[in-house]
């Protein structure tokens, strides 16, 4: 953006501008606030706690209530649960925001070209969508562990290339309705080539969608995370809220506590990333600006 | 077949030029049949015609937007016509477009000063602060304060829009601008100011229009040579005093005799136009037969009937 001096002020007003609409919108400020605190408690918050959420700290099964028990509880190995809701998100959140990248980039990149190209371009690269999109998910993403294996890595890859093709008929949704826009039109005429006009013209108009797709996304990949884990498909050294639920689930109705912790966990993420995303679009929106 | 093209050195010249577009199944909308016309320097050329004659892909056409079936454009004596786009780019600060809506062709995401010096800076015509200075510049061109580039569009009126789709499409210095409709959705007292503009740049800038609109009054004002286009083809070409004051075509007649007439005492029995225009699709493989031109005057070009 740093072509010309007016196109740099432009960017810097614009963000002034979305930042207001934004911060207007009290859920929004909630969710980011919340994620945030997220976000610090998974990265610091296993050093200041000090306690591995692998480790053995006392008798299995103790309720929080309990003398004995650490704040939250133990579960049937007698770990310590608050040590492994609070080191339990780093892989699931690390591996959602990957694959929700690497989901939106495929998906504007083929949603793109489908959209404005059309003709046999788009006919060629939906038909591509449309293999991977009538695929089972979760089957698909289990078959893709099985062949690479778990980790990290391959975790990503798994949600990644599960997830894309709602991206991709967005984007081509969208790229679809603002190529025929008389603006396009303008931009066509002032001689702008299909790459500047794809990218400079029609994307950031077709972000806002994109954008609570992306969120939505981020939800989704840390559900399918937990899902994944949940079924023991990750690896089994690390733990994650998904596969706390998933090793407790047989004690759910005698040691409530082993798999409500996690699940807030999971929950509390997701719905502050939603909120997030509803921010953004009120953000986004020109037209909402200046009231 | 008398040719529809008058005089020599033409700005723009096209040469029976065509373009259908594919509907569903086997059909075909014939938007635009041989049409042949030229636009001199400093003139300009109105192309009226009801909804869906196919004036607007006329002027799509001319600027490359879509690409004719058959037929010849020529810029300043060039082919353009099957140009691609890289080689194409020159000749698009020769002639630039402004479009009926003027919210619609504003990116409604970028600043307008940012959109006027945008073919600046695809064409890399200037420096980031040349941009910025022309871009003032053309804001005093077109009557808008320069304070105003910081603005986005939602926050202009109609006219003001308008004015700045005219200092986007003035930006690299065109000889010929195409209004497509370019006063029909504004209000007739700006309608007015934005003619007036138009006017006042044509006499400062010696441009060139092409002039599409469906509305008689605003024709008559601006134009110097009057097109009037019927399903796809020119039945009747002069200029405006040839068009206006002694209509040859029947069609002419009637669109003439359409436009309403303030004064009571002014209005005659006249014919209507009446029924809905015969449709433009045909078949694969049929077609709209081509009209044949007789000129009945020195400029004043008529299709048989």
């Amino acid at each position: 953006m740093n072509e010309s001096g007016i196109a740099v002020e432009k960017l810097k007003t614009n963000d002034r501008g979305a930042m207001r609409m934004f911060l207007r919108n009290k859920a929004a400020v909630v969710g980011l606030v919340v994620f945030v605190f997220i976000l610090l408690v998974t990265i610091f918050g296993p050093s200041l706690y000090g306690t591995s959420a692998n480790k053995m700290v006392s008798r299995p099964f103790l309720a929080p209530s309990d003398d004995l028990a650490p704040l939250l509880g133990t579960d049937y190995l007698g770990r310590d649960i608050l040590a492994g809701v609070v080191g339990g998100g780093r892989t699931t959140l690390l591996v959602a925001a990957v694959a929700a990248a690497m989901t939106m980039t495929i998906g504007i990149v083929i949603g793109s070209l489908a959209g404005y190209f059309g003709g046999w371009v788009d006919a060629l690269l939906m038909r591509v969508t449309e293999i991977f999109q009538v695929m089972p998910t979760l089957l698909f993403s289990l078959v893709v562990i099985f062949l690479l294996g778990p980790g990290t890595r391959n975790e990503t890859l798994a949600i990644g290339l599960t997830l894309w093709p709602l991206a991709a008929r967005l984007a081509r949704a969208e790229f679809l309705r603002l190529r025929e826009l008389d603006f396009v039109k303008a931009a066509r005429a002032i001689g702008c080539n299909d790459l500047r006009i794809m990218v400079r013209t029609i994307l950031p108009n077709a972000m806002p969608p994109l954008l609570v797709s992306a969120t939505l996304t981020i939800v989704i990949a840390i559900l399918f995370h937990a899902g994944l884990a949940f079924l023991g498909m990750v690896d089994v050294n690390t733990v994650s809220w998904g596969s706390m639920l998933g090793k407790n689930r047989g004690y759910a109705l005698t040691a409530w506590w082993t798999v409500f912790f996690p699940g807030l966990a999971i929950v509390i993420t997701g719905l502050s990333v939603s909120l997030i995303g509803d921010g953004l679009q009120d953000a986004f929106n020109p037209k909402l600006r200046g009231r | 077949m008398t040719s529809l093209v008058t005089g020599q050195d033409a700005l723009v010249e096209i040469q029976r030029v065509s373009k259908k577009f594919p509907t569903d199944g086997k059909a075909q909308v014939h938007a635009v049949t041989e049409v042949s016309l030229k636009i001199e320097h400093g003139e300009t050329l109105a192309v009226v015609g009801e909804s869906g004659c196919g004036k607007s892909t006329l002027a799509n056409l001319i600027i490359r937007l879509h690409d004719a079936d058959n037929g010849k454009i020529l810029l300043k004596g060039q082919d353009i016509t099957n140009l691609n786009p890289r080689e194409m780019l020159v000749h698009r600060q020769t002639m630039q477009i402004i479009f009926q809506d003027p919210l619609a062709s504003l990116d409604p995401r970028v600043r307008v000063g940012t959109s006027v010096a945008e073919p600046m800076r695809v064409h890399k015509a200037a420096t980031k602060e040349a941009a910025l200075e022309r871009t003032r510049q053309l804001f005093e061109l077109v009557g808008l304060q320069p304070a105003m580039m910081n603005n986005y569009p939602h926050q202009f009126s109609g006219g003001q829009r308008q004015r700045v789709c005219i200092a986007r499409a003035l930006a690299l210095n065109p000889e010929l601008v195409i209004a497509d409709e370019a006063v029909s959705a504004l209000d007739v007292s700006v309608q007015a100011q934005v003619m007036n503009l138009m006017l006042k740049l044509q006499q400062e800038l010696g441009l060139s229009y092409l002039f599409i609109s469906h509305d008689l009054a605003v024709v008559e004002r601006i134009a110097h040579r009057v097109a009037v286009m019927y399903l796809g083809q020119v039945v009747e070409l002069g200029s405006r005093e040839q068009v206006f004051r002694d209509p040859q075509h029947s069609y002419t007649k009637r669109l003439l005799s359409a436009v309403p007439i303030a004064d009571p005492r002014q209005r005659t029995s006249r014919p209507l136009l009446t029924g809905e225009i015969p449709s433009p699709v045909w078949p694969a493989g049929e077609g709209p037969e081509v009209i044949n031109h007789v000129e009945v005057e020195p400029g004043h070009i008529v299709a048989e009937e």
